[in-house]
């Protein structure tokens, strides 16, 4: 098919390093994105306003000068939202942690939108049955409210997931050794540019197929109901 | 931050917001003529008619943008036959080059909207047309697309906010837009916050144009959605 000169062993390397880098920010922007859904539904005006300029920022900058502005900011900012967190030590930004950072707070965004969205889908009659058998509002959110909402956010986090994963590529602008990044390391010695970036794509193509039979497989896991032939 | 960078470097700026807007303005709407057909083609009822659009939807989706950039500026180079021929005048340009991959990229995305569109539209509607005997051509050119093209309005809108962001990738391929402008002078300056920050200010701008834009254009093509009859003077009884 497509002969790629026994650099397939580079390039199957920058697959798992994209994959890495896809997963880490997935995990990451997921809990941004609980912690922004909260935050918009908080009775407290300074939390909802904060969240709002979050997500608004966000989504209006492109991902690309998120990633430059994170990578080359410099670890200047990593270091300050670390020490907030009570960790003062030098941090170096490497490419790897600033796309994990830039890629985590993007997704975050989003997801944002798509937590805030599922939670009001949640009826409030839930939050007040619960309440009557005396269970606190942070009990209620994660064990009465979570579950459901997982359910109804799990389309609209699995559309999010496959802009994350093409937005890795973004990551290989600022150096990683992403599938990008060791296709062009290929094509300097072969001089192919379109074999290998035409193989990369394909990989890309695959990984997000894999995604989309994930997400698929997780909504039918989750919906016994639609399963259920009576 | 230094504010004097911003204010000394600010015209540059614009003149790379200048190209980010005139990039997405061409290849949006070229994008916009080739996903017309394309839509229609994937809606259609013919099977073999759907297989060309659901590999080029397939393929542009699945794909970084990135890996598409690259794959025409640099790959179109490796083929003999595309070095010698008149197209080399084209692809060799990096600004055509952008064009080319924002174009089918958007083509793609905006196409599986209209698909979407296209199949929501309520078959009563249609079959009206074919009751009044309207002919293939005459039914998509007066009911088929005016009536898509409401409903994909807001959805097009958000489409065109992500491709204003993606456009940042010309950035990649030498072009001087926005984000290539903000990096070149960053890498003299050693000012990357009060740079990027600058320019991250002009996209939300950008961003808010054109989200403007799409409000007011949605307000004035679904206006029937907002009309409210005025009972009143109609001397209707209210119940």
């Amino acid at each position: 098919m497509i002969d790629l000169h026994g650099f397939g062993h580079l390039l199957l390397a920058g697959t798992w390093v994209t994959v890495k880098l896809a997963l880490v920010s997935l995990s990451l922007g997921l809990v941004f994105g609980l912690l922004g859904a909260a935050a918009k539904l908080s009775e407290y005006k300074v939390l909802r306003a904060i969240a709002t300029a979050y997500t608004t920022l966000i989504r209006g900058i492109p991902e690309l000068l998120i990633v430059f502005a994170i990578y080359f900011g410099g670890s200047a900012l990593v270091m300050a939202v670390a020490s907030i967190f009570g960790y003062d030590e030098y941090i170096e930004v490497n490419p790897f942690m600033a796309g994990v950072a830039a890629l985590s707070i993007a997704f975050g965004a989003y997801a944002t939108e798509v937590f805030r969205m599922a939670i009001l889908s949640i009826p409030q009659g839930q939050w007040e049955s619960a309440q009557a058998l005396g269970m606190t509002r942070s009990k209620t959110f994660f064990r009465i409210i979570l579950p459901q909402v997982w359910r109804v956010a799990l389309p609209g986090l699995g559309n999010l997931f496959q802009v994350l994963l093409k937005d890795t590529a973004l990551v290989s602008v600022v150096g990683l050794q992403d599938i990008i990044r060791q296709a062009t390391t290929a094509i300097s010695s072969t001089k192919e540019p379109f074999t290998f970036y035409l193989a990369a794509a394909c990989i890309y193509l695959i990984l997000t197929a894999i995604a989309t039979a994930g997400t698929l497989w997780m909504e039918r896991a989750c919906t016994p109901q639609a399963r259920y032939k009576g | 931050m230094n504010w004097d960078i911003i204010i000394k470097y600010y015209p540059k700026l614009l003149d790379g917001a200048l190209l980010t807007l005139e990039l997405v303005l061409i290849s949006g709407v070229i994008g916009v003529m080739l996903a017309v057909p394309i839509a229609l083609m994937r809606a259609s009822k013919t099977p073999w008619l759907r297989v060309f659009p659901f590999c080029f939807i397939y393929f542009f989706r699945g794909t970084p943008l990135l890996i598409q950039i690259f794959l025409i500026y640099y790959g179109a180079s490796q083929f003999e036959v595309v070095r010698e021929s008149a197209l080399w005048v084209i692809l060799k340009e990096p600004y055509w080059c952008a064009i080319i991959a924002f174009t089918l990229n958007t083509a793609a995305y905006s196409a599986e909207l209209f698909r979407g569109a296209i199949q929501a539209i309520p078959n009563g509607e249609l079959e009206a047309a074919d009751a009044f005997g309207m002919n293939w051509l005459l039914k998509t050119r007066r009911i088929v697309i005016p009536r898509a093209f409401g409903i994909a309005l807001p959805a097009y809108g958000n489409e065109v906010v992500l491709m204003l962001k993606s456009s940042a990738l010309a950035s990649t391929i030498t072009l001087l837009d926005l984000t290539g402008m903000a990096r070149t002078i960053q890498a003299r300056t050693y000012t990357p916050v009060e740079l990027f920050t600058a320019a991250g200010l002009i996209y939300l701008i950008m961003a808010a144009i054109v989200i403007g834009l799409f409000r007011y254009m949605e307000s004035r093509f679904n206006r029937y959605q907002y009309y409210k009859p005025n009972v009143d003077q109609m001397g209707v009884d209210k119940q």
